[in-house]
């Protein structure tokens, strides 16, 4: 047994600032949010948000401190049981019955845990040890056909239970994949289809078309009588417009027009002025009136006064940028770049593959939730209810996102000892 | 290449946060948009209504005031441990009307604050005062409305009522809001302007389900309201009273004037109403029931009703005749009654005695003279041209048009003119027999009580009027510039002295003995107008004294049969009254107060 001197002896400690003052930002942010003139509690009041969330950093302090105790190898190890347990944690809410509103993910402990949270952790810890234990390249079929299997059986299970944000989240592991050799292409289609998505809603489905077939005309031109080139723009373009066409006939008569509405206010909230283009709107006011300096610490109006929907959670940028401005917002931003960085720096210098690709995926997840989270309240990004790392309110997601950051600086802590042990076992 | 790879997702990684500062600093200090839209979620004007200016009489006696009554309100979200019986009692409710207003308070919001009881008197506000801070959720909202300690002059204050469509979108400067109250009649709607004072805002910070949370910007921003201006009007109460007070139970009006400035002494209109029924919250029930009588109480007879003047107009044919030199003092005439009825006196008789009998006959020729002068020799191009010249005369004592008194709806009465007549009859079909009724002041000819009581004033004067008015002050400034208003007529003083003589012989001896009055000198003329859907209309014009005249004054009373009865004795206990301040003949007032001429 280690003492605990040598439990933190190498642990990176500008990581664990980073991760600290995000924690304790996020925490009083909460209490500014729910803060009245009028009755001035504590923050740490435990009937408030801010002292219930006291509560859970506490919880996930003592959680976290207690990962360092296990041997990096169990991790490995228990990578799958952990993927299973997860998996079977996803499912309970359907043999505890049935939910409320959409939401049955919320059920569990008591309304205060999601499941899908911890999912990601068991799914980034599951890529992680099949790609150490095969060591062969991702362009190969059957590596892709089983991590994408990894990454999609959760997600099937979160888009079943109705939260589409917290499904999403998992195409973010297309990054860990295209560090581990995903061939490019993969990533150029994808960005292709999301572009492509974005089109159909936005633009008219003539004018796609006539875009398209315009776009095809002009590479053809410009092809100077390669047949070989030529061959090949007809039969991407031939492939574009059939899936246009396929797109526009599901959608057009498969969806009822409130489905419709509610998929397409994604790339154009105005389409629900009063629902989802309300949130924005009200967001963007928010935190565009905040100015340069802000509004002052507790000092913020549009928030306080209820025009922001879901403030302490999927919001929770709001309060930021109205009440410090947007010297505060480039403050957390550059926060969040910096954990981000740091994760990548941390993850590439690990020796061991199982340590680099959970060091990916932890970086992954908290890019994709950093990137929709503000994106969305500032207008940049579809209204997609994922919460901002260590800042929005909520228990299980700072349990989770913690657990995830204590585990990589607990393999990077040990990564000498990777090596050694690596050399012992090969 | 994986080198690569890891370093194009930190540019990735990069971009993403580089685009999000820039959008950051586009909308946070860039774009004014989004601070702009902030303040307009949050901050709310709120008006501060001013205090409407209120109303003196000539001696600075409250006529017009202000009070409070009080609206009880709820916020449900805030009621608290509240014990329905003792609130039940102290509001003199029943729970069942108690639980039907907090459901319907609950039904319109839960946060935001609604009437629960509606007009609390100041009584009764009172004695619950100091146990309101017992239920949580309650308090009082107080608006003001009019209070008229006397019920007099309704139809001359007129009432305030919530703009109309109309006035809004006449209203170029944008001072008025939906829901806004204005003066709609009377003095209230003419001096609008001046007793509305100017309105105040605070700006309040409310948030998004509308609840107050403070003010904005500690009230740097704030305006307060500037009370309306305060009215003193030339009203003499004592007098306007017991004008009211003489005219109960009859049809009819009073005008009262002080002939040396044309300021009104008293507008009696009746029948009248307590003015007190249109303030406050029942207006529309009482307002209804009050256009429903059939005796029109709304219709402000002084300066709307137009009657046909009757014997009080022979004053008018004499100085016309005397003017135009058709007509010497001394001319006689004999009554005959096959041209028109009369009653018994002297006769033959001249000028001054046919205005002190009042003689129907002898102004059939007056009026002949006047407009049958030999000018052509075609009998109706003469008529044409003498009721031109007639017409000329009465116009330029103020008959035929309005006066210009400072109340909307004045009436301007009718003086025919040959193209009236031209209109009725046809060109050249009329001559002096179509139109000889208008000799004694009858047929088209119609003039308002207003205007006769100008007339008086004229006569008291010798020849000019001041425009009559109702405001002596706005605030501290006099309300109208002397001068402006003198009208000089183009009647030698002589013939008014004559026509003064005859209306004082007609008190002393004639037939207006009942306005006679010990130890003051009254001029009148009494008249008995033809009515042909009833009794006679009574009507008199009188000043007083000759000398140096006070008061001019017309009363007319509808179906009060002959003149002098009703007529010249409320004239001449006015005239005791404002001169002497006293009335030493009760039996002539218990006379007046007894008679009843409603029909």
């Amino acid at each position: 047994m280690k003492t605990k001197q040598n439990l933190l002896a190498h642990i990176d400690w500008l990581l664990l600032l980073l991760y600290a003052s995000l924690v304790i930002f996020g925490w009083c942010n909460i209490y500014a949010v729910g803060y009245e003139k009028t009755l001035d509690q504590s923050l740490f009041d435990f009937s408030s948000s801010s002292g219930k969330q006291f509560t859970w950093i506490v919880i996930t302090v003592l959680a976290c401190f207690v990962t360092f105790f296990f041997d990096i190898r169990s991790y490995q190890s228990l990578a799958y049981v952990i993927y299973i347990f997860g998996i079977l944690l996803l499912l309970s809410p359907l043999f505890m019955g049935a939910g409320t509103g959409g939401h049955k993910a919320w059920l569990w402990l008591g309304g205060q845990g999601q499941p899908s949270e911890f999912a990601k952790l068991a799914c980034a810890l599951a890529m992680a040890k099949y790609l150490d234990e095969n060591n062969m390249p991702l362009a190969r079929l059957k590596p892709q056909l089983v991590l994408w299997t990894i990454i999609l059986v959760p997600v099937a299970i979160i888009l079943l239970q109705g939260d589409v944000g917290s499904g999403l989240v998992f195409s973010a592991f297309v990054i860990v994949l295209y560090r581990e050799g995903l061939p490019a292409w993969f990533i150029v289609l994808g960005l292709f289809m999301v572009i492509l998505s974005v089109l159909i809603l936005l633009v008219p489905h003539l004018y796609l078309i006539i875009g398209t077939v315009s776009l095809a005309l002009v590479l053809i031109g410009l092809a100077r009588k390669s047949l070989k080139r030529i061959i090949l723009i007809i039969l991407l373009t031939l492939s574009t417009l059939a899936l246009i066409e396929g797109f526009h006939l599901v959608f057009e008569k498969v969806l009822k027009p409130h489905q419709q509405n509610r998929i397409k206010a994604l790339v154009d909230p105005n389409i629900d002025p009063l629902g989802i283009g309300w949130n924005v709107t009200q967001s963007k006011i928010a935190i565009g009136s905040g100015g340069l300096w802000g509004k002052g610490y507790l000092q913020g109006t549009q928030t306080k006064y209820g025009f922001v929907p879901e403030q302490r959670t999927d919001f929770i940028f709001c309060t930021i940028g109205e009440e410090h401005g947007w010297i505060g917002s480039l403050l957390v931003i550059v926060a969040f770049l910096g954990l981000i960085l740091r994760i990548l720096y941390l993850a590439e210098r690990q020796k061991l593959r199982f340590a680099r690709v959970y060091g990916y995926s932890v970086a992954a997840v908290f890019f994709f939730h950093f990137m929709i989270n503000i994106g969305m309240t500032i207008g940049l990004m579809p209204v997609i209810g994922i919460p901002l790392p260590f800042i929005s309110y909520g228990g299980s997601s700072m349990l989770s996102f913690s657990l995830m950051l204590s585990i990589l600086l607990k393999l990077d802590s040990e990564r000498k000892e990777h090596r050694s042990w690596q050399q012992i076992s090969h | 290449m994986k080198l690569r790879r890891s370093h194009i997702i930190q540019a990735t990684v990069l971009l993403i946060g580089t685009i999000f500062l820039a959008r950051l600093l586009f909308i946070q200090v860039l774009s004014e948009e989004y601070a702009l839209a902030a303040e307009k979620n949050i901050v709310q004007p709120v008006v501060e209504y001013p205090y409407r200016g209120v109303i003196y009489d000539r001696h600075g006696e409250l006529l017009v005031c202000n009070t409070p009554i009080y609206d009880l309100m709820v916020i449900p979200k805030e009621v608290k441990r509240l014990d329905i019986q003792a609130f039940c009692q102290d509001f003199k409710l029943c729970a069942a009307t108690f639980a039907h207003s907090l459901t319907k308070a609950k039904a319109y919001s839960y946060v935001k604050p609604s009437v629960f009881i509606k007009n609390i008197c100041e009584e009764q506000w009172a004695s619950i005062q100091d146990r309101l801070s017992e239920y949580p959720g309650f308090f009082v909202q107080v608006r003001t409305v009019r209070q008229y300690p006397l019920p007099i002059l309704a139809n001359t204050f007129g009432y305030i009522g919530e703009i109309n469509p109309q006035q809004l979108a006449a209203d170029t400067v944008g001072y008025y809001a939906q829901g806004d109250m204005v003066g709609i009649s009377g003095l209230e709607k003419m001096y609008e302007e001046a007793l509305r004072g100017q309105r105040g805002v605070r700006y309040k910070v409310s948030d998004a389900r509308g609840i107050v949370k403070g003010s904005f910007k500690e009230g740097a921003l704030d305006q307060a309201s500037t009370p309306g201006q305060n009215l003193k009007t030339t009203i003499d109460r004592a007098l306007q009273v017991y004008g009211e007070r003489l005219m109960e139970g009859k049809l009819g009006s009073i005008v009262a004037i002080d002939p040396q400035t044309g300021e009104v002494l008293a507008l009696v209109s009746s029948p009248t109403y307590d003015p007190n029924l249109l303030a406050g919250g029942d207006f529309s029930k009482h307002f209804g029931a009050l256009e429903q009588e059939s005796c029109a109480p709304l219709f402000h007879r002084p300066i709307m009703a137009m009657y046909p003047p009757g014997s009080i107009f022979k004053l008018n044919q004499a100085l016309i005749a005397l003017q135009e030199k058709v007509l010497r003092m001394s001319t006689a005439y004999a009554c005959d009654k096959r041209l028109l009825n009369c009653h018994p006196h002297p006769s033959p008789l001249r000028l001054k005695d046919a205005l002190k009998y009042s003689c129907n006959p002898y102004f059939y020729h007056v009026f002949r003279n006047i407009i049958g002068a030999q000018v052509s020799t075609n009998a109706y191009e003469t008529t044409r041209i003498g009721l031109e010249k007639w017409c000329g005369y009465l116009k330029s004592w103020g008959l035929g048009r309005p006066l210009g008194i400072d109340l909307p709806g004045e009436k301007s009465g009718c003086v025919p003119d040959s193209q009236f007549y031209d209109k009725w009859y046809g060109k050249g079909r009329w001559k002096t027999s179509t139109i000889r009724s208008l000799d004694i002041g009858q047929g088209e000819l119609l003039i308002t009580p207003l205007q006769m009581a100008n007339f008086a004033a004229v006569v008291a004067n010798s020849g000019y009027y001041h425009t009559p008015h109702l405001v002596k002050q706005i605030g501290e400034e006099p309300a109208l510039p002397k001068e402006e208003g003198k009208h000089e007529l183009v009647i030698d003083n002589e013939h008014f002295e004559f026509i003064a003589d005859a209306m004082q012989e007609s008190v002393e001896g004639g037939t207006s003995w009942r306005a006679r009055t010990k130890g003051i000198v009254i001029c009148a003329k009494t008249g008995t107008v033809e009515n042909l859907h009833g009794p006679d209309h009574a009507v008199c014009i009188a000043f007083s004294p000759r000398e140096n005249p006070k008061i001019a004054i017309a009363v007319y009373v509808e179906n009060a049969g002959w003149g002098s009865r009703a007529a010249a004795s409320i004239a001449g206990l006015l005239i005791e009254q404002h001169i002497k301040g006293e009335i030493t003949r009760p039996w002539l007032e218990n006379y007046v107060l007894k008679g009843d001429f409603f029909h």
